[in-house]
């Protein structure tokens, strides 16, 4: 068998959690129409909820509070405007007010271009809120990496996917150089885009240092990223969120305080995400994020 | 069906009981109403600065669950110093925690609505606020871990869009959750005739589960719960009278009726005047040490020293 791809790594790793340990897997629609993208596999321990949003998301914060772990699995984020309630408002806050847990891994997934309430990336909004590890894994290793974590740990994960990574197979590695123009942080989809993007500039004499944020919050950053920062002089981060009050714009003040380097933000336009072209307020992809480097850089 | 003091109470219930078990219920029921009392007292002196939510005049429902069903896990509504209470929790821990304090239930960090309690065998979850948000709740830990579980909320907490919901999930996996919704008729102040043409104990009867709608009278609900926990998942509507306001220490007036007396009375005719009479006087008498002046108007930095 050759290297698996993020959809089959989701779903071998939901496959251990159930079978292995004692977990459970909450979701509408989980066991039909192509098992969520060939990402749930067929096995025990996965529980179809009924339409209930927001009874759903609470059923799986108090199974989570008895220890079992479960994956609730939001097959568009936009779901989780309803079903936020008891995650922020319980699972989230469990720990803090009562030193008692809720460790509930969301599998809240994203998709593109199926109009305004199937295509929106939230993870920004959950940020918000005091007591959620949230990160955005687009690799399998990233997707093991996550899951390891979660399992040693008591709170509550939002797990930010997006459909766009399912059939990616490889690994993202940091480019951080001497002579870079500009460091780019990217975080879920536009991360598929930064290699292509990155190349373009290069052939036009911008040279990028190209940073990969798996985790969102708490977002730490380390030294040699700072340094790569303030040696290239310019920032951008980028994010398939809405860009106002979103994670892009909340992560580049988070760095420039960090380097004393001005962070600009790219992310959604402050519009309905539509259903057709061009009024589909697409996350950035190779064209926007190129744009964007060289309105920062003044290039024409 | 009308909304009675009486309703679904069978003449002469109380006389089916022993002795023993109707006393254990007075005790209980004293234990809420002396200790809320010392809560009204310290915060109509300025001794509690936080927002409460009183049990009393409903306490008769919680102390007939104490004595059946408090191995049960609790998801308990926003008004829940009477489950606390009666199911064992430490007083002494409630009254810090309504004060804000570090030896609180939760650290004093959650207060009168967010009750838990965690130990010797008990495991009360509260709710956070959200009224009825503690039923799916309650409906996933019986998933999770298919144990006993009660699940509390009021009339107004009923109309919740997750209510439903959590009744028929329950059914369709037929979970061993016991539903009760203490209904004291009114959402702040609005009546529930406003608010809504239905009642709970048909909408749990259309997903299956077995259902009452009774008056608070102990006996009966001691009955009836001892009856449904052999057919859970199932559904008990008590017809409650608030004591106080939705929150704070406020009277609207005179109580529809004073289940509090009337069990007093009820146990006096069954000739266990005396008996009752000693156990309230030893229950009055331990709650106010439990809300001395010397306790409450210590120095701050000194209570937190003792802790």
């Amino acid at each position: 068998m050759g290297k698996r791809n993020l959809a089959e790594t989701i779903r071998e790793t939901t496959r251990r959690h159930l079978e292995e340990e004692n977990g459970l897997l909450l979701g509408q629609s989980v066991s039909a129409v192509g098992w969520v993208n060939g990402t749930v596999p067929d096995t025990r321990g996965i529980v179809e909820l009924p339409m209930t949003d927001v009874a759903g998301a609470g059923f799986a914060v108090g199974a989570a509070m008895v220890g079992r772990r479960p994956f609730f699995v939001i097959r568009f984020q936009d779901f989780l405007v309803l079903n936020g309630s008891p995650l922020i408002n319980y699972a989230a806050k469990v720990k803090e007010l009562h030193g008692q847990s809720a460790p509930v891994f969301i599998r809240a997934i994203a998709a593109e271009g199926i109009g305004p309430v199937h295509s929106t990336v939230l993870h920004g909004m959950f940020m918000h809120f005091p007591g959620f590890k949230i990160c955005a894994p687009m690799s399998p290793g990233e997707y093991e990496k996550i899951y390891t974590s979660f399992m040693k740990d008591d709170d509550p994960y939002y797990v930010s996917e997006h459909r766009f990574a399912y059939q990616n197979k490889e690994e993202f590695e940091d480019i951080i150089r001497d002579d870079a123009d500009i460091t780019i942080f990217l975080a879920s989809s536009p991360r598929l885009f930064a290699a292509e993007a990155s190349k373009t500039l290069e052939k036009e004499g911008t040279k990028c240092n190209i940073i990969h944020l798996l985790w969102l919050k708490p977002f730490t950053c380390s030294e040699a990223v700072i340094r790569g920062l303030k040696k290239s002089g310019k920032g951008l981060v980028i994010d398939a969120g809405h860009e106002i009050c979103g994670a892009s714009r909340s992560i580049a003040y988070e760095l420039g305080m960090a380097s004393g380097v001005m962070v600009h933000a790219l992310g959604l336009k402050d519009h309905t995400k539509c259903l057709c072209p061009p009024l589909q307020n697409k996350a950035p992809e190779v064209d926007e994020i190129v744009a964007k480097v060289r309105n920062i850089l003044k290039l024409k | 069906m009308q909304r009675s003091c009486d309703l679904n109470v069978e003449k002469g219930i109380a006389e089916s009981f022993s002795p023993e078990t109707s006393l254990a219920l007075w005790q209980k029921m004293c234990e809420v109403r002396y200790f809320e009392q010392g809560a009204v007292d310290a915060i109509k002196a300025g001794e509690i600065n936080y927002q409460v939510y009183l049990s009393s005049g409903q306490e008769a429902a919680a102390a007939s669950f104490s004595l059946c069903i408090n191995k049960y896990q609790v998801f308990a509504q926003h008004r829940a110093h009477d489950i606390f209470l009666t199911f064992g929790a430490p007083p002494e821990m409630l009254r810090d925690e309504l004060r804000g304090l570090p030896s609180g239930c939760s650290r004093g960090r959650a207060g009168s609505n967010c009750l838990q309690y965690h130990e010797n065998g008990m495991h009360m979850y509260g709710h956070h606020g959200l009224i009825a948000e503690n039923v799916p709740l309650g409906v996933g830990a019986a998933l999770g871990n298919n144990k006993q579980t009660l699940c509390i909320f009021g009339d107004g907490s009923a109309e919740e869009d997750y209510v439903s919901p959590s009744l028929g999930f329950a059914a369709t996996h037929k979970l061993p959750v016991l539903f009760v919704c203490m209904d004291n008729n009114y959402s702040i102040l609005t009546k529930t005739e406003v608010r809504r043409s239905w009642n709970m104990n048909e909408v749990a009867k259309s997903y299956g589960l077995p259902a009452v709608d009774i008056a608070d009278d102990p006996w009966t609900v001691l009955k009836h719960t001892r009856e449904l926990s052999t057919q859970l998942p199932a559904f008990i509507n008590i017809r409650v009278c608030r004591g106080y306001w939705h929150a704070g220490v406020g009277i609207d007036g005179t109580l529809e009726w004073d289940r509090f007396n009337m069990v007093k009375h009820e146990l006096n005719e069954l000739g266990l005047a005396d008996k009752a009479a000693k156990i309230e006087t030893s229950v009055c008498k331990k709650m106010e040490q439990i809300w001395a002046k010397e306790i409450l108007l210590k120095p701050l930095e000194k209570q937190l020293e003792d802790i």
